[in-house]
């Protein structure tokens, strides 16, 4: 296996919109006010970028493609900037776009800035998707939650779990979302609910209702790295560095082959697995501070806490129950709010996760503040279980 | 008189060598439609259920899945196919040609679609017994359509029959076909229009049932030198009410009337006398005679002899089987959205463009229509898609031997009901669906019950509508899976 960047890249400038209903606002603007926040964490001046990774899910609103929209809103000059685009894991994407440069030499000072404008459909929810020419010939039009209830029914049958089980763990999951997130003033939900107000909510895909689905936001984020020996000599001290950063993406085999349940999602595993190793992690469960999880849907955060090794297979839904990724758990989950309340702008939500993760390890959370965090981890799926790509990285503080 | 002429000779080389039929599941009580107009007809009254196309049947999906009952035992060559129909969704498409690549027919065939009129099928069944090669596949599949209120929307159906013809294993005979002409406009249906106009029915049934079909069906009979007394069986498709009874009584007619649509079906358009045909062939026995009148514009009169190889006949799926395979649906405003007959709102997903890349497709076809897969040659795993590589072991595609998943059946793995989406008839039920221990893919489920769907559903497979291309006016098909009734009523 390659080396990896372990403490090659440090983060030393993060930045974040306001997420939610953005009507003030389009995507230039919200481009604008997270990368404003970057450049004055940072101390540095929009010149001094060498290189920019811009992500953005979708076309049809939005900026449109090209990297153009954000090199023109940003007004960067002259410098190369890549657009990208890989579903949920896209912010995650810009920010290891970002990251390979600087510890290939390439770049001293790159940006990693992502963002989506959801609220310009004129509905809630996600914008139904396309998925090219032939697969749209036969594959059936789920919308996500449909795509993310397969995997509900599939570990429910492999775990033998009941409907009501199912439906408080995931309540629950929900529930310390929405406490959580009154906590976040960035948030795009910041209201508490009762366990059965979520549990009695509508149905949207069996067997998920209205709360076991994430808020559709506007919003976007930034992060500036470069080399710790840059960092350093701009004056840093306590450095926030990327430890791992992976992505699987699938190869089609669960949703062609026999051999998957629907209980899991392999491609978490197998990066996960990657990250554990290039960040040198070999119990997750106790060396995590706190997790960041694309909690897209209530029971997608059930199953990554299997995925990521922090609960036994089949022993999620009593975790959850237990309160173990609670604000005051052993691992808080969503710390933040997550997905669910913080909210999902496609393009920006793994820049969110990593800004969560960078404000913990420097002590500037706030009321939310967990105590000494050292290392946090950063997860998204893109796609759906069972045809999807997985991003996961590592940040923490460099020794 | 009946034992001298039991011996008649057939008229054609060619007989019935098999057959298939369809009816759609769901059914709406006729009450549930009165009930409906009661507020401008009080005295509405309803018997029985009529059957309707679900959002994704039309004329075509149900003349595929007659087609595949009548071609399940793949017994006979076919190189011709003649797909019978007034309601098919293009007026220029030949769906006769995408019927035969949707049922795996060889591309070696004549097609041809006849049309136009409520007897094109029996004029099609006459016409395909007098043609001359291997075999044919005839289809006759209808959906007519009838506006709200009108006495027609109780009366029409739907429904789509299939007959296999040939010279060898013929199950009956043709004796004697006649047909005649004339210009009695008893009911038109304008292109582009939704509905038929009917002139007044005390009309037709005294100078169209009475006059015009007696007339045929005595050259016919005379034609094979047999009497009425000869004939044991009854069919008659015409969209009146108790329209065969009434013929019977003209004739004087008192063998067994055979109108197996009216209770639980609806008038099939030119597949009806058809369809009558099948349920007269699952009652008959050897040397029993049936005399079928398809009528419009004139009429057609055919006697058909069954021989001694129907006793041994068992069709895939004969019209019986899929009488009895029903869904009730009691939502008078879901019968009219089914049929495009009510638009309501289902908001601003539905705005999705569905563009086909038609060159796409024709690469594809044999993936989306004919519903292959492709087993590798190489480790074995069934797979679909199929792409450049196996799914298993990377071996190249060129090594893969096609396997249709068409006729398979399978169980789901997951599943959900999916209210979110855009979805003409919601909620979109979809899940994995895994055939056996070999294949497997997301698929939607369709024609779903009360009940629901569960995991370990068993499903059988449904050429049906995708979705509509709205701004083009393309159909998209593809399969999908229907829970299949037979298993788990057997448990």
């Amino acid at each position: 296996m390659a080396q990896g960047i372990k403490d090659r890249v440090a983060i030393i400038g993060m930045g974040c919109s306001r997420f939610g209903e953005r009507w003030d606002a389009g995507t230039t603007e919200l481009l604008a006010e997270a990368f404003d926040e970057a450049l004055a964490d940072a101390g540095i001046g929009a010149g001094e970028i060498d290189a920019a990774w811009f992500g953005s899910g979708l076309d049809f609103i939005n900026v449109g493609n090209s990297a153009i929209p954000a090199s023109t809103a940003l007004r960067l000059d002259g410098i190369p900037v890549t657009r990208l685009e890989n579903m949920c894991a896209t912010g995650t994407e810009a920010l290891r776009g970002a990251a390979y440069a600087v510890a290939a030499g390439a770049a001293d000072i790159a940006l990693a800035i992502g963002a989506e404008k959801l609220k310009d459909t004129g509905y809630g929810g996600l914008p139904p998707s396309y998925k090219g020419t032939f697969n749209d010939q036969w594959l059936p039009p789920v919308s996500a939650p449909g795509g993310f209830a397969q995997l509900a029914s599939g570990y429910a049958a492999r775990y033998s779990v009941s409907r009501d089980d199912l439906k408080r763990a995931m309540a629950h999951v929900s529930w310390k979302s929405h406490e959580n997130g009154v906590l976040s003033p960035k948030a795009h939900i910041r209201k508490r609910l009762t366990m059965e107000q979520i549990i009695d909510a509508p149905i949207i895909a069996e067997p998920l209702g209205l709360f076991d689905c994430c808020g559709v936001s506007d919003g976007a984020a930034a992060a500036i790295v470069t080399t710790p020996e840059i960092a350093r000599s701009l004056g840093f001290t306590d450095l926030v560095t990327i430890k791992a950063i992976q992505l699987s993406v699938s190869s089609g085999r669960e949703s062609t082959m026999t051999d998957w349940d629907g209980s899991y999602v392999p491609n978490t595993r197998k990066a996960a697995a990657l990250a554990y190793r290039e960040a040198g992690v070999r119990d997750p469960a106790a060396e995590l501070s706190l997790v960041e999880v694309h909690d897209c849907f209530s029971i997608t955060e059930l199953v990554t806490m299997e995925d990521l090794g922090l609960s036994a297979d089949g022993g999620a839904v009593r975790d959850i129950l237990d309160g173990v990724y609670d604000r005051d758990g052993r691992i808080p989950c969503q710390i933040d709010g997550g997905l669910k309340c913080f909210g999902h702008p496609v393009g920006a939500s793994g820049l969110r996760m990593a800004y969560e993760v960078y404000t913990q390890l420097l002590g500037r959370a706030g009321e939310r503040q967990l105590a000494a965090p050292s290392l946090g981890l950063t997860h998204n799926l893109g796609g759906v279980p069972y045809l999807g790509l997985v991003a996961v990285s590592l940040l923490g503080l460099m020794a | 008189m009946a034992e001298v002429l039991a011996s008649a000779s057939p008229a054609s080389a060619r007989g019935i060598t098999g057959f298939g039929a369809y009816v759609p599941r769901l059914r709406i009580p006729r009450s549930v439609i009165a009930d409906a107009h009661r507020w401008m007809a009080p005295g509405g009254r309803g018997r029985g259920r009529k059957a309707f196309c679900n959002w994704d049947e039309d004329a075509l999906t149900m003349a595929v899945d007659a087609g595949r009952a009548a071609l399940a035992d793949r017994r006979h060559p076919i190189d011709a196919i003649v797909l019978a129909s007034t309601s098919m969704p293009n007026d220029d498409l030949q769906h006769s040609a995408v019927a035969a690549t949707v049922l795996d027919l060889p591309a070696e065939i004549r097609s041809i679609d006849p049309g136009c009129s409520q007897r094109a099928g029996t004029s099609a069944l006459i016409a395909a017994l007098a043609a001359t090669g291997e075999g044919t596949l005839l289809l006759a599949s209808d959906r007519p359509l009838a506006k709200p209120a009108s006495p027609q929307e109780q009366l029409y159906g739907a429904g789509a029959a299939a007959f296999t013809l040939g010279s060898e294993g013929v199950i009956a005979n043709l004796l004697a076909a006649e047909s005649s002409a004339a210009p009695l406009v008893d009911h038109f249906r304008r292109r582009g229009s939704d509905f038929d106009y009917y002139w007044e029915e005390r009309w037709i049934r005294e100078e169209g049932f009475a006059k015009l079909v007696s007339a045929t069906v005595d050259r016919a009979l005379d034609s094979c030198a047999l009497q009425l007394g000869d004939i044991q069986y009854l069919v008659f498709g015409a969209s009146a009410a108790n329209a065969t009874s009434l013929l019977a009584r003209n004739l004087g007619f008192d063998g067994k009337i055979i109108d197996p649509l009216g209770e639980d079906c609806g008038f099939a358009g030119c597949a009806d006398p058809l369809l009558g045909l099948i349920g007269a062939l699952e009652q008959a026995s050897a040397g029993e005679r049936i005399l079928v009148v398809g009528f419009g514009q004139g009429c057609d009169a055919l006697v058909l002899e069954a021989t001694g190889q129907l006793d041994h006949y068992r069709p895939a799926r004969g019209l019986a089987r899929t009488l009895c395979e029903s869904v009730e649906v009691d939502a008078y405003l879901r019968m009219l959205s089914a049929q495009g007959l009510y638009q309501p709102d289902f908001g601003m997903r539905g705005e999705k463009e569905v563009r086909t890349a038609l060159t796409d497709l024709y690469r594809s076809v044999d993936q989306v229509w004919k519903f292959e897969a492709g087993r590798c040659g190489a480790c074995g795993t069934l797979q679909f898609p199929q792409l450049a590589y196996c799914i298993a072991c990377r071996a190249p595609a060129s090594q893969f031997e096609p396997e249709r998943l068409a006729d398979k059946t399978g169980h789901l793995v997951t599943y959900t009901a999916d209210w979110l989406t855009y979805h003409p008839s919601p909620p979109l039920y979809a899940g994995f669906v895994q055939f056996g221990d070999s294949a497997r893919l997301l698929m939607e489920v369709t024609d779903v019950g009360p009940e629901g769907i569960s995991e370990g559903t068993l499903v059988r497979m449904a050429f049906r509508i995708k979705d509509f291309d709205k701004s083009r006016g393309w159909t998209r098909y593809f399969w999908k899976a229907v829970p299949d009734l037979d298993s788990s009523e057997a448990g």
